[in-house]
């Protein structure tokens, strides 16, 4: 066990590496010039200090020179660091008008909140919607969930989100997007609201105001049922398969043969055994759904990771974009590992390997 | 005791062993691509897919006749006017009124209106959805044929030379599926855009770049399995070329999983490049495109009971598209899936 989680380990630092030259290598598909833009928050209107400035920054030398100062940022005579995103230097967004690191810091929370929501419907209802299916093999509800998989394969989030917008927002005027309605976002800015985590929904309640707690809800009801809809279909597909071939195992025959009753056949012996592969499934949904739903964000305007980077794209903003990609690169990486080393926990079979 | 005499005709021998009778389809098809034919053709699932994707085939195809183009570039949505506010379906369209259609003749109309009604800045929403197809279908075809192509050179190659070479180039596989898929092309079309210029390529290219490595993967296990069977064992004993294993004995053996991942991966890139295009990185604005179509609602979304038109028929037209393929790709799965075979 040990052995496999420290080589587990090992791979860590040189998938990080990669991924700095990943993205390193999207940045060098602009020019010097075009470079230098990129991180000059004033351009100078002098083309002629343009030259020096290149030459200032090592933009006109080998890439590896470049790719270390990237890294490692440009330390001058008097011990000043200038840039390395080592040193969590990420440069500064123009479309959001600060520091990337900020504007990450300012998002994330958002979508950290949507994520601990949307984990139980997403999770535990695909899950149990698939065992339904499994153990009905074949009956009404396994084709209805068929039926309702190809569909959901087939349904855009953007065209669901969009439509739920027409029906809960424009029509109902139930649910409506963003993070928080107007009134009570001055409540939470102000002073007199304490921000323990940054979570609104858990602020709320720690603060006692329930009607903001009521409205932070309200608001991430529809970005919950998107992201719930398009994942079931993976989660239905992904637990059915798994139980089928579980249920045709001769244990379960056997417990069958016991005279068990079939509730603890299934739920006790079957079920526990026909999550392996499902485990994985949830521990990268989750972290999918912590790097940024870009396009449920999007559509819902809701301020979270991911429509910072829809807008940072659309509004050609480089910086923020490789910020964005490297901070998510990060923590896809952590928590793979993470996942891993629990299903290792869970299934003898892998460490053994 | 009757002697039989030998008659010359076998009617006895038929008798005794029912043979089953092999029509020509199936001598032309042989056994194996028969089976999975009428395994195709069997379910009512595949059936409709099949039917979806050749409508859409007719219309991409007969594009020009439904709608004649409008102007030079046929891909650019005709605007009647530059009002902001959607008009309802069945308005008159006034300017850069296309040709009349040869279907005019049949319903009986005079003139052009807008069907589905016009999305904002009066882009016809009927000429977006039909060129639109156009769109899907090449944006579909050529970023799953090269994720596949670069998939499976990339995967062979690893799998055939292993040792160190596979692990660096499997780790590289590793680093580039890190980052979510859509995340990561949104960067790169982002960045290209400035560069090529905006058009459909900045996304294709974005969507090949992060969109082959599941392939090499798979194809890589194949070939894995496929290399220890003795009849490589055997090509390698008479001595045949490296490159021609791997050619002629190893991929034709290794490569039809990876194929039907392919055909079920074709409604994903549509969705993911109409997805981007929603996003607003890509294409021209008014470029015939169902993503583009539908990112035109987003500054109605509070009044969406009365513009329900400008998502519903884009919306619609891309879902049965990529359920088209779904139900291809999910009859192709069972048929061609070894643990179901002989099931059917």
């Amino acid at each position: 066990m040990i052995n496999y989680i420290i080589r587990r380990l090992l791979l860590v630092p040189l998938l990080l590496f990669g991924v700095t030259i990943l993205i390193f290598g999207m940045l060098s598909f602009l020019q010097p010039v075009e470079r230098l833009a990129l991180y000059m928050r004033d351009f100078p209107k002098n083309e002629k200090v343009v030259p020096a400035l290149i030459a200032k920054y090592d933009l006109d030398k080998p890439i590896y020179v470049q790719y270390w100062n990237w890294l490692w940022g440009k330390v001058d005579e008097t011990g000043k660091r200038d840039g390395g995103i080592l040193f969590g230097n990420f440069g500064y967004s123009r479309s959001a008008s600060q520091p990337v690191v900020e504007l990450i810091q300012r998002r994330f929370p958002a979508t950290l909140e949507l994520t601990i929501w949307a984990v139980a419907p997403v999770v535990l209802v695909g899950i149990w919607l698939g065992v339904q299916a499994a153990v009905h093999h074949n009956g009404w509800i396994d084709q209805a969930a068929r039926i309702f998989s190809i569909v959901g394969t087939s349904f855009p989030t953007f065209v669901f989100g969009l439509l739920m917008l027409m029906i809960f927002y424009a029509n109902l005027q139930w649910f409506p997007p963003g993070r928080l309605s107007d009134e009570f976002s001055k409540i939470v800015e102000s002073a007199t609201f304490h921000r323990y985590t940054t979570l609104i929904t858990f602020d709320a309640l720690l603060n006692g105001r329930f009607d903001i707690f009521l409205d932070a809800l309200r608001h991430l009801i529809m970005p919950i049922l998107t992201l719930s809809y398009i994942n079931w279909a993976t989660f239905l597909r992904v637990t059915r398969g798994s139980m089928l071939e579980t249920l045709r195992m001769e244990y379960v025959t056997t417990a069958r043969a016991k005279g068990l009753p079939e509730r603890d056949v299934i739920y006790k012996h079957a079920q526990p055994n026909a999550m392996l592969p499902v485990v994985t499934l949830a521990g990268f949904s989750v972290v999918g759904l912590l790097a940024g739903a870009v396009i449920t964000e999007t559509v819902f305007n809701y301020p979270g990771i991911g429509s910072a980077a829809v807008r940072a794209a659309t509004s050609l903003d480089v910086v923020a974009m490789l910020g964005f990609a490297l901070f998510d690169g990060f923590i896809l990486i952590v928590a793979a590992l993470v996942v891993d080393i629990l299903y290792a926990l869970v299934d003898p079979r892998v460490r053994l390997s | 005791m009757a002697q039989t005499v030998p008659s010359g005709d076998n009617t006895l021998l038929r008798d005794a062993i029912p043979v089953r009778k092999i029509g020509r389809v199936e001598r032309f098809l042989g056994p194996e691509n028969y089976r999975i034919m009428q395994g195709l053709m069997k379910t009512p699932a595949s059936i409709t897919g099949f039917s979806l994707v050749l409508l859409f085939v007719l219309i991409a195809v007969f594009a020009p006749l439904i709608v004649p183009p409008v102007g030079k570039d046929p891909y650019s949505i005709p605007r009647d006017g530059f009002k902001s506010d959607p008009q309802p379906m069945g308005t008159e369209w006034k300017r850069n009124v296309p040709d009349k259609p040869f279907w005019f003749a049949i319903t009986g109309q005079e003139k052009w209106t807008h069907i589905f009604g016009t999305s904002e800045g009066q882009y016809d929403i009927f000429y977006g959805i039909i060129w639109g197809t156009r769109t899907a279908f090449y944006a579909g075809l050529i970023v799953t044929i090269s994720t596949l192509l670069l998939g499976i050179v990339y995967g062979s190659i690893a799998a055939y030379y292993g040792g160190w070479v596979d692990m660096i180039l499997m780790r590289i596989v590793d680093v580039l599926s890190i980052l979510p898929g859509v995340l990561a092309a949104l960067i790169l079309a982002a960045i290209l855009t400035p560069l090529i210029g905006k058009s459909t390529v900045p996304v294709m290219v974005a969507l090949i770049a992060f969109g082959w490595m599941g392939y090499s993967r798979f194809i890589r296990a194949d070939i894995l399995s496929v290399r220890e069977r003795d009849y490589i064992l055997a090509a390698r004993v008479v001595g045949v070329q490296d490159s021609r294993i791997l050619f002629q004995h190893i991929l034709p053996n290794a490569i039809f999983p990876t194929l039907i991942l392919a055909s079920m991966a074709i409604g994903d890139v549509v969705l993911s490049f109409a997805g981007l295009s929603f996003l607003g990185v890509g294409v021209e604005i008014g470029y015939a495109d169902w993503g583009q179509l539908l990112s035109f609602a987003r500054n109605w979304i509070t009044s969406l009971n009365t513009y329900w038109y400008i998502i519903a028929w884009p919306g619609f037209f891309l879902v049965l598209f990529v359920m088209g393929w779904n139900l291809i790709g999910d009859a192709l799965r069972d048929v061609l899936d070894p643990r179901m075979r002989g099931k059917t």
